[in-house]
């Protein structure tokens, strides 16, 4: 396993007028690729912020992150929108689709992002469909389907861009159980057999039984880091 | 994405709606001020700007066309000596007091012209025919003004200045700016309906020969004529209306309608556009999250900035164009040609790319938290 993306020494400070609150402190760690790892902690702790500077989207204070073995901090503005395009999927609490295009093409536009459009693009977004089971639904729009059915089009669009890196965030925190863990098993398979890397921010116990590990951040810095057997005697209990 | 630019766009229709009505109601507001401004631009300078003459001679220092000085007819043979003239007019527009067929009073704008000529007569002439006025006390008057000037049929007898006079003929659509309605009738009537002696004129009219400069006759009408100035046409068209637009509070407040619909248009098609993207903005949100550039974003939003003006001016315009057709029958007119409504467009365009653009320079600074947020 190599590390699909390092943080090293990471500070986000955010400016509140004269006064500024630390939302990272100091934070190390590494995301590795056929691993699920969580990210927990309670509300404002820095899990979005973390999640956010390892997406590329927000710029840390000071620290480095390397993505693809990459470093990405030191990365003008411009470039950073090809990091998340060709390394990281994205896949949301709320699902994010757009409401005006069907699942089909949702998967499509994820895929126009990659210049890969026509039929070439209507072929591959039908098969995302299938793996993750919801071809019979290509054609329908967000409104119309359910929950788990639409946190399935959002993987399947993650998966578009073919990345090494999967971030999610509380992926089934609108989900009932069962469509909970559908999308888990999903994302696991993602890891296990095709070698992603899956960081998910989440605060459901249901999901540490797929993880291999669980990153636990508390007022900007990590917590624990636990792995294996530690890992496997929280399965069921409250963290 | 071409697609999601107008899906978007026709997904939410409440939203379309909205933000077509803000252009459309933009477009039609701006229009019809541009319009109502060209309208009363035109009207200013209307007889001037259809007199069919080159040059027009006045008494020395008349600003514009309605404060025309009485001069003698004399000077007329003069200008027709002047090589280059083709043939040169007497002509009146003076003020007069129509008295309408019920008794009561209205002031009129009396146009003497020579029938034989074709400078300076009526133009859309809908009924009658111009060789009439050759008769003594005959008229011809617009049916804009018919009612106010209490007649409906030719044939009709009237009075101005107490003197007798017949309707031989209508023309449509030949406006005044200073309310008081056109009377067309030959010379002759005019300087007694005006009350001018027989030997004066207040205009001449001079058109020059074919392939004979324009310029170096009114330069030799200015050095051997004494008491004159000499104006091509387009010159004198645009002092009257500079008069009137510019000199009077009349045309100040039409051009101050015209740029408040200007403002108003701007800011409500801003405003809508701002909020139609706004609504859209976790979704540009997360299509930065999945990687799309800048100007990929930029795209989506300038395509359907683009749509909605080209929706909401073509709907728009129509309206407008109604509205103008509508005002032919109206106390004012409304003016939309081709390059007014071209310009429209381009300036619709242009409200809805910078509304656009706003909206692009929130879409930058979007919140990175907003598309992690359930």
């Amino acid at each position: 396993m190599h590390a699909a993306i390092e943080v090293r020494e990471l500070t986000k400070t955010y400016a509140e007028g004269a006064a500024s609150s630390r939302a990272l402190d100091d934070v190390s760690l590494d995301i590795h690729a056929g691993e699920v790892t969580l990210l927990m902690g309670p509300s404002g702790s820095g899990k979005t912020t973390l999640i956010s500077i390892m997406g590329c989207i927000l710029r840390p204070t000071s620290g480095s992150v390397r993505v693809a073995g990459r470093e990405v901090t030191s990365l003008p503005e411009r470039e950073l929108p090809a990091v998340r395009l060709n390394h990281i999927g994205f896949v949301f609490q709320g699902f994010n689709l757009f409401p005006a295009l069907t699942a089909q093409e949702n998967v499509e536009l994820a895929l126009d992002l990659k210049k890969i459009r026509g039929a070439e693009a209507r072929r591959r977004a039908r098969t995302l469909l299938d793996a993750v089971g919801l071809s019979e639904k290509s054609a329908a729009f967000p409104a119309d389907l359910s929950g788990g059915q639409k946190q399935r089009v959002a993987i399947a669009r993650a998966l578009a861009g073919e990345p090494e890196i999967i971030l999610a965030d509380e992926p089934t925190a609108a989900l009932d159980k069962t469509s909970g863990r559908t999308v888990l098993d999903m994302l696991r398979r993602l890891a296990m057999e095709e070698g992603r890397a899956v960081a998910i921010v989440t605060h459901d116990n249901r999901t540490f039984e797929y993880a291999d590990r669980i990153v636990r951040i508390e007022d900007g810095r990590i917590g624990e880091d636990i792995r294996g057997n530690e890992l496997r005697a929280l399965e069921g209990a409250e963290i | 994405m071409a697609s999601l630019a107008v899906r978007n766009l026709f997904h939410d229709k409440v939203r379309l709606a909205v933000t077509l009505t803000g252009i459309i109601f933009s477009v039609v507001l701006v229009a019809v001020q541009i319009g109502l401004f060209l309208g009363f631009t035109t009207t200013t300078s209307n007889v001037i700007d259809n007199s069919h003459a080159d040059l027009w001679v006045t008494a020395k220092g008349v600003g514009y066309i309605e404060v025309g000085v009485p001069f003698s007819e004399k000077k007329l043979y003069h200008v027709r000596a002047i090589p280059g003239v083709a043939e040169a007019q007497k002509y009146i527009l003076r003020f007069g007091q129509w008295k309408r067929p019920d008794g009561g009073n209205t002031s009129c704008e009396i146009i003497g012209f020579d029938p034989d000529s074709d400078m300076g007569g009526p133009w859309s002439l809908s009924e009658g025919d111009v060789r009439s006025l050759k008769l003594p006390d005959t008229v011809i008057v617009d049916r804009l003004y018919a009612q106010k000037l209490g007649v409906t049929r030719v044939g009709q007898t009237v009075e101005i200045h107490d003197v007798r006079a017949r309707v031989v003929g209508f023309t449509d659509g030949v406006r005044t700016f200073t309310t008081s309605p056109l009377v067309f009738t030959s010379f002759k009537n005019a300087q007694r309906y005006a009350g001018l002696n027989n030997d004066q004129t207040v205009f001449l009219l001079v058109k020059a020969a074919p392939g004979a400069n324009v310029e170096r006759i009114r330069e030799q009408i200015l050095t051997s004529i004494p008491g004159v100035d000499a104006w091509p046409k387009a010159r004198f068209s645009s002092m009257t209306t500079r008069y009137w637009m510019f000199g009077t509070g009349a045309g100040v407040t039409v051009i101050l309608a015209a740029v408040l619909g200007l403002l108003v248009g701007v800011v409500v098609v801003a405003q809508t556009i701002y909020a139609a993207t706004m609504d859209h903005i976790r979704e540009f949100g997360t299509l930065k999250a999945m990687g799309a550039s800048n100007g990929y974003i930029y795209r989506i939003i300038m395509r359907q900035a683009t749509v909605s003006a080209v929706i909401g001016y073509g709907v728009g315009i129509v309206v407008a164009s109604l509205a103008a057709f509508s005002s032919r029958h109206g106390g004012a007119n409304i003016l939309l040609p081709i390059p007014v409504r071209a310009a429209l467009f381009g300036l619709t365009l242009a409200m809805c790319l910078s509304a656009a653009m706003v909206s692009i320079n929130k879409v930058t600074k979007i919140d990175p938290a907003l598309v992690f947020k359930g």
